[in-house]
């Protein structure tokens, strides 16, 4: 495995970090009104799925009519997370300085508080792709996703904690923001997540307030369908997301790094991790405004201020500059990459080949251990 | 029971909206409503075109119908406009022209073409009947006291007209019993605003002077303003509390006369262009730091604003002139200059207006 640094010479990263600040030059140079008609009509959008949705709850007592609520329920919810939240959240809309597509003070239709998600979102994941103990979003803090996170008996639930985690991808993405890996390590105190406690709560309660009491009673006696339906868009927006998020950086050739490959890195090194450790997903137009655009997760991740709309334009543009360098450009239909990712936590579920030797030889600490073996034989997890 | 009602039927109201948002949470109402209609909304002013007219070639006059978080203003005051241009929201300051009684959802504004002005140029090519503003409470301390004087003069130049408009029109339906004097600036007659206004509003109580600065004849007075000419038009000006906008010439031509004459404690003034900002580019020196946005730049020696949108910053401003405090910000520390009044500043964590402030060496801007 060639190192990150090792792939170009200094100078082709220079000039290919150049390649492609002149994409983005140009795209922000361009951004106007067709942008903002282009948000507002998907915003317009999902405010109709939504009052559909709500609204053909009170027929939900004829099955087709609460599946079709249901469906329009989760469409809304898919809007609202990923095309709108996600999007405008990145501030790709802040050139506007319109107050309601504004990234600080914009607010998504899930549990997890804007404030608390940009800050993990925006930064921890976006400045540090992929980089292992500093990309918290690398198996959410309760996967292992990459053979070098070294391997616990712990993660032979592997699977097990991924279903649970796509079911409930809202409440995973809401207590990832707490960092509680970063608490037990002790670079947090409890103390000092009072403030993001206090969001998560609050945001809790109004979104489980609407949807799961108040909803539901305004429906009377179909209440106890209404909860369902309102649970099953929620379960469907999980899973969607969850999908797509997890197909944007775990698919088997997507690379990680460590913090000593990433020190002192410049900007055109930066583009070049961000490639590496991204996938995109191939699709339709629909297909991709219903994942955000997050199936351009290399554009998104070189340009992650840019409005969404705008990746396809720039996708071959990209690829043609990943291949001029000879960079891989990481692609494929959503099938495939999600069983690329299945396999992936199955198979890092196990311990690397001769860790069972080491741990029966004495090593019962969770880290020591694993550590040594797989220094030993890096990667050999996904070999296969 | 008939004062029971209507204290009941607020609270249902409220109940309702307080419902309404916890099921439309995150949200909120408004951003529901707006899709139906944009002046629905509840928690903010809209306004919607209902007439445009160009009184001269340069001005466009537009009448607003404003939604219900409009709680009315003073005459005087000005409010901020807010418009998209090319996907952009800008904002800028005008003085509405009606009088503060009256319909108390209209507004009225007249504003001229500023030919460097994006928001001016935009709205006089581009205000047509259902366009839809965003408006601001009313701001501003330009404003009549409430125990109305017995003499007053009134000096406009330009679209200066419109607050000080406000305020005859609004002394006019108050059936004002004092003296009040409007001498108004404009460069020949054909560039007069409000002529038939003017002429409707004077009678016994107020009178309506026209001074023309680029033709010799047709007014009351020519010329550029000269203390001769309130002796004209306002004997006795000198005990008036006068109220004054309009062009930079102007305003300090009337200030020097006050000052001369021992009475600017008179003098009340609302700049509605830009005075000429005090800007040294050759002799700036060190570094603006924006820190939250982690940018940071050689301090260019013009304001801040401008220099964070050098630096691919959007903070947010409106009137770009010291007025409307829309760029107000946290100076972390450092030392900047106010390009408007000279006044330097060295105070930690102070909030300053990033239009008007200079750096004067290093500076960290929490923005």
């Amino acid at each position: 495995m060639t190192g990150l640094q090792d792939r170009l010479t200094p100078e082709q990263v220079e000039e290919f970090g150049r390649e492609l600040d002149a994409i983005r030059q140009r795209i922000v140079a361009d951004l106007g009104k067709d942008d903002v008609d282009y948000i507002n009509r998907i915003i317009k959008a999902q405010r109709g799925f939504e009052v559909a949705g709500r609204g053909l709850m009170y027929l939900g007592f004829l099955p087709p009519v609460w599946l079709a609520a249901v469906a329009s329920l989760s469409v809304s919810k898919i809007l609202d997370n990923m095309e709108i939240g996600h999007n405008v959240m990145h501030g790709q809309y802040d050139w506007t300085r319109i107050p309601e597509l504004n990234s600080k003070t914009f607010e998504w239709d899930t549990a997890a508080p804007g404030d608390n998600w940009r800050h993990s979102h925006n930064y921890m994941h976006h400045t540090h792709t992929n980089v292992l103990d500093k990309d918290r979003d690398v198996g959410y803090g309760i996967l292992r996703m990459d053979p070098d996170q070294p391997w616990h008996p712990y993660y032979l639930g592997n699977p097990v904690y991924a279903t649970f985690l796509a079911l409930f991808f809202q409440w995973g993405v809401w207590f990832h923001d707490l960092e509680v890996d970063r608490i037990i390590k002790g670079e947090l105190s409890w103390a000092e997540t009072k403030e993001v406690r206090r969001k998560m709560r609050a945001k809790a309660a109004k979104q489980i307030g609407k949807d799961y009491v108040l909803f539901p009673l305004l429906t009377g006696p179909l209440a106890p369908l209404t909860l369902l339906g309102n649970a099953s868009a929620n379960l469907v927006r999980n899973l969607w997301a969850f999908a797509i998020i997890f197909c944007g950086h775990f698919p088997a050739d997507v690379e990680s790094f460590t913090e000593s490959e990433t020190e002192n890195e410049t900007r055109g090194q930066w583009y070049l991790r961000q490639i590496l450790g991204s996938a995109n997903i191939t699709g339709g137009p629909l297909f991709h405004i219903m994942s955000g655009n997050l199936s351009h997760q290399i554009e998104h991740h070189l340009f992650p201020d840019i409005p969404a709309r705008r990746y396809p334009e720039i996708a071959d543009e990209v690829r043609a500059i990943c291949e001029k360098y000879g960079l891989p450009y990481h692609t494929g239909p959503l099938y495939k990459q999600l069983a690329s990712v299945a396999k992936k936590i199955v198979t890092l579920a196990l311990p690397p080949k001769g860790t069972l030797r080491t741990l029966v030889g004495g090593h019962t600490g969770r880290s020591t251990g694993a550590r040594q073996v797989t220094v030993d034989a890096p990667r050999d997890g996904v070999a296969a | 029971m008939t004062t029971l009602l209507p204290r009941r039927a607020t609270r249902t109201h409220k109940a309702a909206v307080s419902l309404a948002e916890r099921l439309l949470t995150p949200h909120g109402i408004d951003r529901y409503l707006e899709l139906v209609d944009p002046l629905l909304v509840r928690s903010e002013i809209r306004a919607r075109v209902t007439h445009v007219e160009h009184p001269t070639r340069d001005t466009v006059t537009l009448t607003l119908a404003l939604s219900r978080a409009w709680r009315g203003f003073s005459a005087g005051q000005y409010v901020r406009v807010s418009v998209d241009i090319d996907g952009v929201r800008r904002t800028r300051c005008y003085s509405p022209a009606n009088s503060q009684y009256g319909d108390p959802r209209t507004l009225e504004l007249t504003i001229k073409v500023d030919p460097n002005g994006l928001v001016s140029r935009h709205l006089h090519e581009h205000a047509h009947v259902g366009m839809v503003l965003g408006i601001s409470h009313p701001d501003g301390t330009f404003t009549l006291p409430a125990w109305r004087p017995d003499f007053l003069l009134f000096l406009s130049g330009g679209s200066g007209i419109t607050p000080v408009l406000s305020m005859l029109r609004t002394l006019h339906d108050e059936g004002y019993q004092g003296r009040a004097v409007f001498l108004h600036y404009a460069d020949a007659a054909d560039e007069v605003l409000y002529r038939d206004t003017l002429a409707d509003l004077a009678g016994d109580s107020i009178e309506v002077a026209l001074g023309y600065t680029a033709t010799e004849s047709g007014a009351d007075v020519h010329g550029l303003f000269t203390p001769e000419h309130l002796d004209a038009v306002a004997p006795g000006w000198r005990e008036a509390e006068t109220y004054l906008c309009g062009p930079p010439g102007l305003m300090d031509a009337v200030r020097t006369a006050y000052t001369d004459a021992g009475v600017s404690e008179h003098l009340h003034t609302e700049e509605f262009t830009p005075p000429a900002l005090e800007i040294d580019t050759a002799s700036a020196t060190g570094t603006v730091r924006f820190s939250r946005s982690g940018q940071e730049t050689a301090n260019s020696g013009e304001v801040l604003l401008e220099q964070a949108e050098q630096a691919g910053l959007r903070p947010e401003h409106g009137c770009r002139m010291g007025i409307c405090f829309s760029c107000t910000q946290v100076k972390t520390s450092g030392c900047v200059r106010n390009a408007l009044t000279g006044e330097i500043s060295a105070e930690e964590n102070e909030e300053i207006q990033l239009c008007i402030s200079v750096p004067v060496g290093d500076v960290d801007i929490n923005c």
